[in-house]
């Protein structure tokens, strides 16, 4: 597992253009030592997916700040299952109210970050949480 | 009595000193002291009366005591009549001009039945596809007397053409119609993110509805050159303030290039700063800012008339700013940042609500945040009397250092050939998501503060009450949209954008048709698709 550094997506779903933390997650990502591809904004569920898939990452992590949260990630969740794979890790991050978050994590969401989370404690949490697909 | 050196070397070195870095939330680092010897240039030329050029003091000869600043809650969510009520509410409760936030889908340029639509209907505000979403969006409201603010950039030219339409119909003459439309399509790409085409077709679209509104409708500010996001994307006060005015030359320079007279419109462009938690930074470059643009109107683009030198604006406390633990500690930051704001002497100002980091704000919310402006206007007394920081050796010293400093940023876009060409190398938005990046760690590593959350945080904490958009209100919404599809005349449709796409092609102004499009009700997404198809789709770079 050591020697291969683990690949993360980074991902921006929805029309809005809140950025900040998704690029700021990428940049300590990035430094913490894993790889990072970014999709940049105004991803659909399936640009997501498919982004996915041909990087071959291992985990995806999306950031929300526009309310459609509830929408978005079921529908990543179930893409990649369509995709064959299920075995990527999505967390996330942004605005999303606890009850929200408890639903999602029902739905296979892994983990929620909410504002006020370091990038410290999302870097270790993808060390300890994500592992290489095989 | 010690010079000021001497007094650092030996009265202020033998006192304590905490051991924390002394620097403003932008990280520019203060000294203990400013002195008489802090401050240059002389009275006249560096701030000169209010109502006097170049305007550090204010912009109006008497300031808040001739009239207080405009006080402008942004409001949008939901189905049209529901923000509507909130504007009747507003109203009622002694706000004294509109100001409209619509949902994602209206301000991307896509209709409620859109595909990517999915999810974000009426979601961060109100829902407008149609010249029908309009006319309720505004029922009952005196477009003669009431002033609009639209936050709306690439689909801006729909919107207020669909406003105006309204106006036409309630038989309000167009000069007549009082307003703001945000429109400011480069901090889009250097901020907000929301964009249809790449930055040159998306400045045209902007000279041509500064262009319509200097002829039609003269009471309308066709751009509100926009800070307020450069700094929610992370920026520093001083990347802020560079960045905005550096537009601001792109927007006065293309419009001159068509020969427009600088005097013509340049009196109605209108600005809009962010006020963040740093006081004394805040005051200060509010300061800087009305006396950078004064000279540059003046010196750079020989304005004559003091008008077209005047930077008036609105402001909005920083979002960003807030916290969503312990939230009530936001009423005490917005309280903070929007007196800076007042003694920076902003024309208008929206205060946040304590929730709105967690959800739209609830009525009660946006009331206190009203009854903020209102204690500070008619309470404190910091209105009695006009720029009450003036000749303060620190904030003089630090509207000359942040003066200063802009200026040398801009310096270096006009090297790069003005800010179209430094958006396209990304120069602006990699200097913002550094500062960003460096703002984070300074959080992390507790060199900055936020109360409640790296500092003083509690475990256990009280939720407070949010508004909850109901998700059946998306597909009332797109019914609605299909229903109207359906039914209204589809030739008459086609014809009108085909008569867009004209103008795309021939560079004639594109107001009239938009116009004509609204009328023979074409909706936002319609409009938008004629832009895509003719001046090419933006995607985002996703530079980190």
């Amino acid at each position: 597992m050591a020697d291969k550094r683990l690949r993360i997506l980074v991902a921006k779903p929805g029309l809005d253009g809140h950025d900040r933390g998704a690029k700021i997650i990428a940049r300590a990502l990035r430094d913490g030592g894993f790889e990072v591809v970014y999709t940049g904004l105004h991803q659909t569920p399936e640009m997501i997916a498919e982004a996915a898939v041909q990087e071959d990452v291992d985990a995806v992590g999306l950031s929300i700040l526009s309310g459609a949260h509830m929408t978005l990630f079921p529908e990543v969740i179930k893409l990649l299952k369509e995709r064959g794979a299920a075995d990527v890790a999505v967390f996330g991050g942004g605005i999303i109210p606890d009850e929200d978050a408890v639903k999602l994590k029902e739905m296979g969401v892994r983990e929620i970050f909410t504002p006020g989370a370091s990038t410290e404690d999302i870097v270790k949490w993808v060390r300890e949480n994500v592992q290489a697909r095989q | 009595m010690s010079s000021k050196r001497e007094w650092l070397e030996t009265t202020y070195k033998q006192a304590s000193e905490r051991p924390v870095r002394f620097s403003t939330i932008s990280d520019m680092e203060l000294e203990p002291l400013y002195t008489p010897d802090d401050v240059g240039g002389s009275y006249d030329d560096a701030l000169a009366n209010p109502g006097e050029y170049p305007y550090t003091r204010g912009v109006y000869g008497s300031m808040y005591r001739g009239r207080l600043w405009t006080m402008r809650q942004f409001a949008g969510f939901g189905l049209a009549e529901d923000t509507n009520a909130r504007f009747h509410y507003l109203l009622s409760q002694g706000q004294d001009g509109l100001s409209t936030a619509f949902d994602m889908p209206t301000l991307m340029g896509y209709d409620a039945d859109h595909e990517r639509a999915k999810g974000e209907v009426g979601r961060e505000g109100v829902s407008v596809t149609s010249i029908h979403d309009m006319v309720r969006l505004f029922d009952r409201i005196p477009l003669d007397r009431v002033t609009t603010s639209m936050t709306v950039n690439c689909s801006a030219s729909v919107l207020l053409a669909m406003y105006l339409v309204v106006a036409e119909r309630n038989g309000v003459p167009w000069d007549r119609v009082g307003g703001t439309i945000q429109n400011d399509m480069l901090k889009e790409f250097i901020a907000q993110k929301e964009w249809i085409c790449p930055p040159q077709p998306s400045l045209r679209v902007v000279t041509d509805m500064i262009e319509f509104c200097a002829r039609k409708v003269p009471r309308w500010h066709a751009v509100s050159i926009s800070g307020y996001h450069i700094r929610e994307a992370g920026s520093t006060a001083v990347q802020e303030l560079a960045f905005t005015i550096a537009d601001g030359i792109c927007y006065v320079e293309d419009a001159v290039k068509r020969g427009i007279p600088v005097d013509d419109f340049a009196p109605r462009l209108s600005f809009f700063w962010n006020i963040h938690n740093d006081f004394l930074e805040e005051v200060a470059k509010l300061r800087a800012a009305r006396r950078m643009w004064a000279r540059i109107m003046k010196e750079r683009f020989g304005a004559r008339n003091p008008r077209s030198m005047m930077l008036r604006t609105h402001a909005q406390t920083a979002g960003a700013s807030l916290t969503a633990q312990q939230p009530v500690n936001n009423v005490v930051r917005v309280a903070l940042q929007a007196l800076a704001g007042v003694f920076g002497g902003v024309q208008s100002l929206h205060t946040n609500s304590m929730d709105e980091t967690l959800a739209l704000p609830t009525e009660q919310a946006v009331t206190v945040a009203l009854r903020t402006q209102q204690i500070i206007a008619e309470e404190t007394g910091v209105t009695n009397t006009i720029d009450p920081f003036g000749g303060s050796y620190a904030i003089e010293a630090l509207t000359d250092r942040i003066e200063r400093e802009a200026t040398e940023y801009i310096r270096r876009i006009d090297e790069m050939g003005g800010m179209i060409k430094a958006i396209e190398t990304g120069y602006p938005q990699r200097e913002i998501a550094e500062a960003a990046f460096h703002y984070q760690r300074q959080l992390e590593q507790g060199i900055k503060t936020i109360v409640g959350v790296n500092k003083y945080s509690t475990p256990e904490e009280l939720p407070i009450d949010t508004l909850k958009i109901d998700p059946a209100i998306e597909e009332r919404q797109v019914q609605r949209v299909r229903k109207i599809k359906r039914e209204r005349n589809s030739v008459a449709v086609r014809e009108a954008l085909a008569r867009v796409s004209e103008a795309c092609r021939s560079g004639e102004n594109l107001m009239e048709p938009i116009l004509e499009a609204v009328r023979r009700e074409a909706t936002v997404g319609e409009i938008s698709d004629v832009f895509r198809a003719e001046f090419g789709v933006y995607r985002d770079p996703g530079w980190i």
